[in-house]
Formats: C-alpha cells, structure tokens, sequence
C-alpha cells in the first residue's frame, strides 16, 4: 500500500515537450485511472512511476521515498501491459513464478504462493501451458497473476482490457474492480475510454496534452466538470455545447464572461409540457438510435446540432420536437473554456405566446 | 387431345431436360479441372523428384563409390550398386594418415570457433539491437563492412600476426581469427529487434538482471536462428580447406579437409574409393548435425515469414 506523488513533473522527448509541470497525489489504496484521449501523455505519466521511463525534472514519491533514481524492479511496482507481454517461451507457472526466482524467495513459498494466486485467478488447471495456447482473457489473467504474486505496493495497469472483445472486457472490469477491493493495494489504470474509467475507478484523472484537467470522484466529474474538455470528455453522447453568440430563447446576463453554455443529452426533455420551467429549443429529429432501455436523438436546430438522451421512454415518431432543459441544469464555461459558476440563466418567453396577444 | 397433351407437356418436358442440360455442361467442367489438379500434381511431383535426383545423385554416386574395389570405379557404364561392399575402403581412408588427429583437431576447431562465437555475438547484437549508444550507428558499420572482405584478403596479415604469437600450427591459432562472426551479429541482431520492448520492460520490472533477461527471455526466443546459425558456422569451419591450409605447417592442428584431400597423393594413382570413403567420413558428422537441428532451421524461416 502506498500514496504516490508526483511534483512538477516534466517530460521531454528530444526537443518536444510532453508534460510539464504536473503535480498530481494518487491516494493510498485507491484506485485511480488516467483518462484521455490518445497522446494526451497518460502513458507516459505511467510509465515514469514504474521506472521504464525517466522523468526530465521534478519528483516522484512513492509511500513518501523519492524514487527519482530507484530502477523500475527495486520500486515495488507491478504492471500489467496492454499486450500482457508475457515470457512466451516459458510456461504459464514460469511466467508467474520469473519475478519471485528473481527475488530469492525460496522454492517452497514460490510454490504455496503460485497456488494461492492461480486458485484466486483460475490458472491452475493451466499451470503448465505455453502463453501461446490459452485465450486471450486467461493471458490476461496470467499478466494479473504475475503481478500480484509479488504482491506490490502498487498496481499499475496500461489500458489492459483493449485487446479483449466487449463481452469479456466487461467481466474483466468486474474482475479488477472485486480484484482492488480485495487487496486494497493502490491501483493506478490508464486508459482512453471514459466508459471503462467511470466503471472503475474511484478517482479519475482526466489528461489532455500533458495538462491534468481534472482528479475527481467520477459522480464529481459527471456533475461538476471543472471546464469544457472535462465535460465533453466525460458522458456518452458527449455534453451539448453551444456558443453563447449563437444562443436563442436563452437569456445569459450581460456582465457574465460565459463563452459556452452546456447541457448533458440526458437533462434535456422531449416534448414536456409548460410545467417543466427551463429553456425551450424547436428542432428537427435527425436520427434516432434505440438500445432498448434508452433512446438516443440527434436533432438540429437554429443553433446547430446537438444530441438527446431518453430513458425506458416510448420511441418519440413526430419529426419535429420542443427540447426543454431545466434551467439548474445548463453549464457556463469563459471563452477559454474555464467553467463559470453562479450564473444565473433566463429563459426567454416564447416568441408565439406575444404573437398571439 | 393429342395437341393440347403436347402444347402442356412440351414445356413441362423441356424444362427438366435444360436443367439437366446445364448440370451435364457443369458436371464436364467439374471433371475438367480435377483433371487439371491432378496434372499439376503430377507436374510438381516430376519437377520435386527431378530436382532431388540433382541434389541427392552426387551424393549417392560418392556413397556408392566409397564401397567398390578400384576397377570397379573405372567401369563404363558405371554401375550404379557394387558387387559386394567393400567396407575395407573406410579402414585404408582411416589409415592413409593420422586420421583420429584429423578427427579430433577438426572438432575441437569448429566447435571451438562456434562457442566462441557465441561468447561473442549474443551481447554484441543484443547491444546493438536494444541500445543507442555514442558510435553505435558506425560500430554496426564497420561489422557490416567486415563481411565484404574476403579472407583471401586477410590472410596475410593474419598468417604473420599469428606468426609473431606463435599461434602458427596450434588449435588457437586457427579459432582465434574466427572468434566473432559480423553475419551472426546481423542476424541475431535483426531477430533481438523483432521482440517487443514491453517483454524487456516487464523483465526489468521482474528484477531480472541484464544478463538474466539476455539469457533466459531473449535467446530462448530466437532460439531457431540461433541453431541456424550455428550450424552455417559449423559446416563452414568444419569444411573449411582454405584456411587450415594456409595456416599450418605440420599435422599437428590440419584438419580432416586437409587429411582426405593427401589421400589422393598416398599412391600417385587416385584411389577414388578410397578417397569417397574418406568423404564420407568427413561429411558424416555435418549430416548428424543437420538432422538433428532440421526442425530448428525450418522453423526460423517459417517463423520469419509469418512474422
């Protein structure tokens, strides 16, 4: 178990700058995923904690030792890689058992430890297969074995459910998650699907181009995104934004610096009546994508398009449709992207209700 | 009623009859080409059986020589099996010179050079492979450089040097010029490029020290190249004429070349099967050798292919 820290944190690859000055505190025991979109240095981040790659300057503290010049076998890390990079020429017991031989552990407690771990990940009626002739989700669970029979301090796992196919990666991310709770050893998981980091993590470090947007709890990150990228990141579809000169039927105050206002595709309502009070868009039914207990509409108004989320709602047949969103639930970021708080927005009476007096 | 029965059962009939028509036309075609497969296959046969026939007649016309009397190899037209075997061939090769010598020199050097070169080409094309370091690029360049130069360049300098360290006539003598070998490094290296950095990765964060990852995860990986090239090295150095050649003076370092090829001035007449059977000895091993790494050597090529 152990916190880790990383202070003014730099990397350079020959004269391109990754990451600069990144200060981040992954929690004792947590289970911490890096999210972001590709190139967003992520990896890279995850790679300096393990010692496969040396920062440019600054500090790294694992459980409070600086571990600056510590090679990556001395830091008590474990890592699963993406492509599992397992010993293929030696067995699955070979593989597991490498890390331990290394260490000096005796053969006896190799042993005892090699059972314990394969009861727990269901290796042990493969013990003695090559890599090559088991699936790809028992290779996994053979990279899983091998780092934890060395029971390190910290777990640190590079995207390692992207080469399952869909059905298993959702187990596996079951798996890992009974995984952490059992060992409560600190888990560090990078990965690029925000679906998969919401699932597990329990603080979620949202990266683009080498800057950390956001650390948060996944419901803070869902409900209060700190600026646009995290907003738009985070949530399937991603959040509706609009710029605030396009805006129609909304009433933003003047003095206030907001660039964009948002709202998630789930917040908005088809066709409600005058009893929902909120901000009222006409628009025109595109596309409509049905999954069963959830509907999905891209629609198109006057200020562009933008995407709506229903629930176990009967499929909406009309083509053209009034959106309402309440107005507690619009988000107001600057020009810059920053989110603004405290901005209280107006909706505009409809236009059809004066034409009528 | 006759004409109405025809205007129903003429087309009705002529249905079917078309239809059969056609699975006849597709039936001769069927046939056609699994004739056509079956010429091919014979085709490709012929051409397999006439080119081992190439290979393998040499090979067998030395083997049959080996076990005929003297006159009998001079018969027009040759006979293809000899009367009766003669074994004592083998016994007048063997016996024609210090035979075991040749023997054992020829061991101890091509074994000799192949472990040394082991010694030699793992770390130096892991090191290029897996690390840039200052003047890699132009160390890797002059290996590369060095498997241009004939050793009928060389020799020369190397006969005097060896002179000078009184290497001349000893076992080292020989080895030591071929201690490293720039196709090995190239090749070795080009397999040690082809394993992915993670698995190092992970060995290094298994605890695995430099030489651990080198000799347990690397070279159990290209393991087959490894044989191939062991055993181009050792056919080499074990055939080699020109060498040994040169650089002895008396019997005690000549190798088994060097020993069947005084076999045809024993007796002023060449004693062909004398001289097959001495062949046979001195290609023996090579043949053990061979078929015992066969599945290694295929394997590298097969393994390079798919990969």
């Amino acid at each position: 178990m152990a916190k880790i820290e990383l202070t003014n944190i730099s990397k350079r690859f020959k004269d391109e700058t990754v990451i600069d000055n990144l200060n981040l505190t992954i929690k004792d025991g947590s289970f911490t995923v890096l999210v972001g979109p590709s190139g967003c240095g992520k990896s890279t981040t995850l790679r300096m904690i393990a010692g496969l790659e040396k920062q440019s300057g600054g500090d790294i503290l694992i459980d409070g030792k600086c571990v600056n010049d510590t090679p990556s076998g001395m830091r008590d890390v474990a890592m699963v890689f993406q492509n599992y990079a397992l010993y293929p020429t030696m067995t699955v017991r070979g593989n597991i058992e490498f890390g331990l031989k290394n260490r000096g552990v005796a053969k006896s407690e190799r042993e005892k430890l090699i059972k314990d771990i394969s009861e727990i990940v269901g290796l042990t009626p493969h013990l003695d297969k090559k890599p090559q002739s088991l699936s790809g989700g028992q290779r996994q669970r053979v990279a899983l074995a091998r780092a934890m029979v060395k029971q390190p301090k910290v777990f640190i796992l590079d995207e390692p459910l992207s080469n399952l196919d869909a059905k298993l990666r959702g187990q596996m991310r079951t798996e890992l998650i009974q995984l952490h709770k059992r060992l409560g050893t600190t888990f560090v998981y990078v990965t690029h699907d925000q679906v998969e980091a919401m699932s597990m993590g329990d603080e979620i470090v949202v990266m683009n181009k080498g800057v950390i947007q956001q650390a948060d709890s996944p419901m803070r990150l869902y409900h209060d995104p700190a600026n646009l990228f995290t907003a738009e990141f985070i949530g399937t579809p991603a959040m509706n934004v609009m710029k605030r000169s396009e805006l129609s039927g909304l009433d933003v105050p003047d003095g206030s610096a907001a660039g964009y206002v948002g709202f998630r595709p789930e917040q908005a309502l088809i066709g409600a009546g005058p009893e929902v009070e909120g901000w009222v868009i006409d628009g025109e039914i595109m596309t409509r994508e049905s999954l069963g207990s959830e509907q999905i509409y891209q629609i198109r108004s006057r200020m562009g398009v933008f995407f709506v989320k229903a629930f176990l709602a009967p499929l909406v047949s009309e083509d053209r449709v009034q959106v309402t969103i309440p107005c507690g639930q619009l988000y107001f970021f600057g020009a810059d992207g920053e989110r603004l708080r405290g901005i209280e927005a107006r909706p505009l009476q409809p236009a059809a209700g004066g034409a009528k007096a | 009623m006759k004409a109405a029965n025809d205007t129903i059962g003429g087309p009705a009939v002529a249905a079917p009859e078309g239809r059969e028509q056609r699975a006849g036309l597709l039936g001769r075609r069927l046939v056609w080409r699994r004739a056509w497969k079956a010429a091919l296959q014979v085709v490709n046969a012929a051409g397999l059986l006439t080119l081992v026939t190439i290979f393998a007649m040499p090979f067998v016309w030395m083997l049959s020589t080996s076990l005929k009397t003297l006159p009998e190899t001079m018969i027009f037209p040759p006979q293809w099996i000899p009367g009766n075997f003669v074994w004592q061939n083998y016994a007048d090769a063997w016996n024609t010179g210090p035979f075991l010598n040749y023997f054992v020199n020829s061991v101890v050097i091509a074994v000799g050079i192949l472990v040394l070169q082991m010694l030699t080409i793992i770390p130096a094309s892991y090191a290029f492979a897996r690390y840039t370091f200052k003047g890699s690029g132009f160390l890797f360049g002059i290996v590369m450089v060095t498997l241009m130069i004939p050793a009928q360049l060389i020799f020369l300098p190397v006969y005097l040097e060896l002179s000078t360290l009184k290497l001349l006539n000893t076992h080292l003598g020989l080895i030591l010029p071929f201690a490293s070998s720039a196709f090995g490094i190239f090749l070795l290296r080009q397999a040690f490029m082809q394993i992915p950095e993670e698995l190092l990765e992970a060995a290094r964060l298994d605890q695995a020290a430099e030489w651990k990852i080198i000799l347990q995860i690397m070279v159990p990986m290209v393991k087959p190249v490894l044989v191939t090239f062991a055993l181009f090295s050792f056919i080499a150095h074990w055939n080699d004429y020109f060498w040994p050649l040169v650089m002895t003076t008396n019997e005690t370092a000549r190798t088994l070349p060097l020993g069947i090829a005084k076999i045809r001035e024993v007796e002023g007449v060449a004693t062909w099967n004398v001289l097959m059977a001495g062949n046979l000895i001195l290609v023996a091993p090579i043949l053990v050798v061979f078929f015992l790494s066969q599945r290694q050597i295929i394997k590298a090529f097969v393994y390079n292919g798919v990969k």
